[in-house]
């Protein structure tokens, strides 16, 4: 089966997973865990340089210089710090493109919309590819992309929580009226969330600890790998509908002794 | 003289430009990100900037992150 590409703000990914750069044992299993996702695009966040200490080995070292880098926001509280923020990573990286996180609670992780979408406007008009981290609300993925957001990413469940998709009925809407790309972010645990997410429509899925937390990362990065193209075959594929009893796989005719 | 790097105070002996300040504190200026009294820095204006007593310079680069 042929899939249309995924194309965000004019640029094609092969592979439909995003995966972090963060929270790895190490570097070296990082760089081997991106290599078994097949992902083209990972996170990565904006932080001072530490100056007292300058032997730490440089993150970008172990990062395939073909893999597409997407600065986030990760941590900001304030529109304010997510917009200066953003324009430190696109002059670190070159690139105009930020996952937008502008956060409004601590301990849930759960986004501020208000300043999101005031966030999302302002970068826009400053030239950048915006992808905001939302909540899986249709009002609020609406207003992002009326704010000019390149994709909606909604949130499966808290980042970092591993519990799945958690309403998969606010997902279906969403992609029943998304009209720019869709990437289910955060909440993943293992490799049937990702399938699931994509098996709901989502154009793409970006996941961080569900990898990098794993006992064997790379071997979950793999999974990961699967998990997504066979949710996204499936997903093109036209699920069976859900029925409540069963109904017989071989033919009920010639049946011997009746 | 002394400035406030990375929200640390930091002594410096003479105003010299960022340029020579990432050569100093052996940061490649190809991997990060300058802001001078709260503007951003384009990696062109590096060498013609100054920083002097009292300035506030934040340099920051990529870490691992989601």
């Amino acid at each position: 089966m042929t899939d249309s590409p995924f194309v965000i703000a004019g640029r094609t990914f092969r592979s439909r997973l995003i995966v972090g750069s963060g929270k790895y044992p190490s570097h070296a299993v990082m760089a081997q865990a991106h290599a078994a996702s097949g992902t083209e695009m990972v996170t990565v966040a904006v932080r001072r340089v530490n100056i007292s200490d300058r032997s730490k080995e440089s993150l970008l070292d172990y990062i395939d210089p073909g893999i597409f880098l997407l600065p986030n926001t990760a941590g900001c509280y304030t529109a304010e710090d997510a917009i200066r923020t953003a324009h430190l990573g696109r002059e670190a990286g070159l690139s105009n493109w930020v996952k937008l996180e502008v956060i409004g609670d601590e301990r849930t992780l759960f986004p501020d919309n208000e300043a999101l979408i005031d966030a999302t406007k302002i970068l826009v008009r400053d030239g950048f590819v915006v992808l905001p981290y939302t909540n899986d609300d249709l009002i609020a993925c609406r207003k992002l992309e009326d704010a000019g957001a390149a994709a909606i990413m909604p949130l499966g469940a808290p980042i970092g929580s591993g519990l799945g998709i958690q309403n998969v009925n606010n997902l279906r809407i969403i992609r029943e009226f998304a009209r720019v790309p869709l990437i289910i972010d955060a909440g993943v645990g293992t490799a049937s969330d990702a399938a699931l997410a994509m098996e709901l429509g989502a154009d793409g899925v970006l996941m961080q600890t569900a990898i990098a937390g794993a006992q064997e990362p790379i071997a979950m990065a793999e999974a990961m790998k699967h998990a997504v193209i066979a949710g996204r075959l499936a997903y093109l594929s036209g699920r069976i509908p859900r029925k409540m009893y069963a109904t017989a796989s071989s033919p009920v005719e010639g049946m011997v002794g009746r | 003289m002394r400035i406030t790097l990375n929200g640390e105070p930091y002594d410096l002996d003479e105003p010299l430009s960022v340029a020579d300040l990432l050569v100093r504190l052996a940061i490649d200026p190809r991997r990060v990100a300058v802001e001078h009294n709260l503007v951003i820095l384009r990696r062109p204006l590096f060498t013609e900037t100054l920083v002097q007593d009292g300035d506030r310079v934040e340099i920051v680069n990529f870490v691992g992150g989601g």
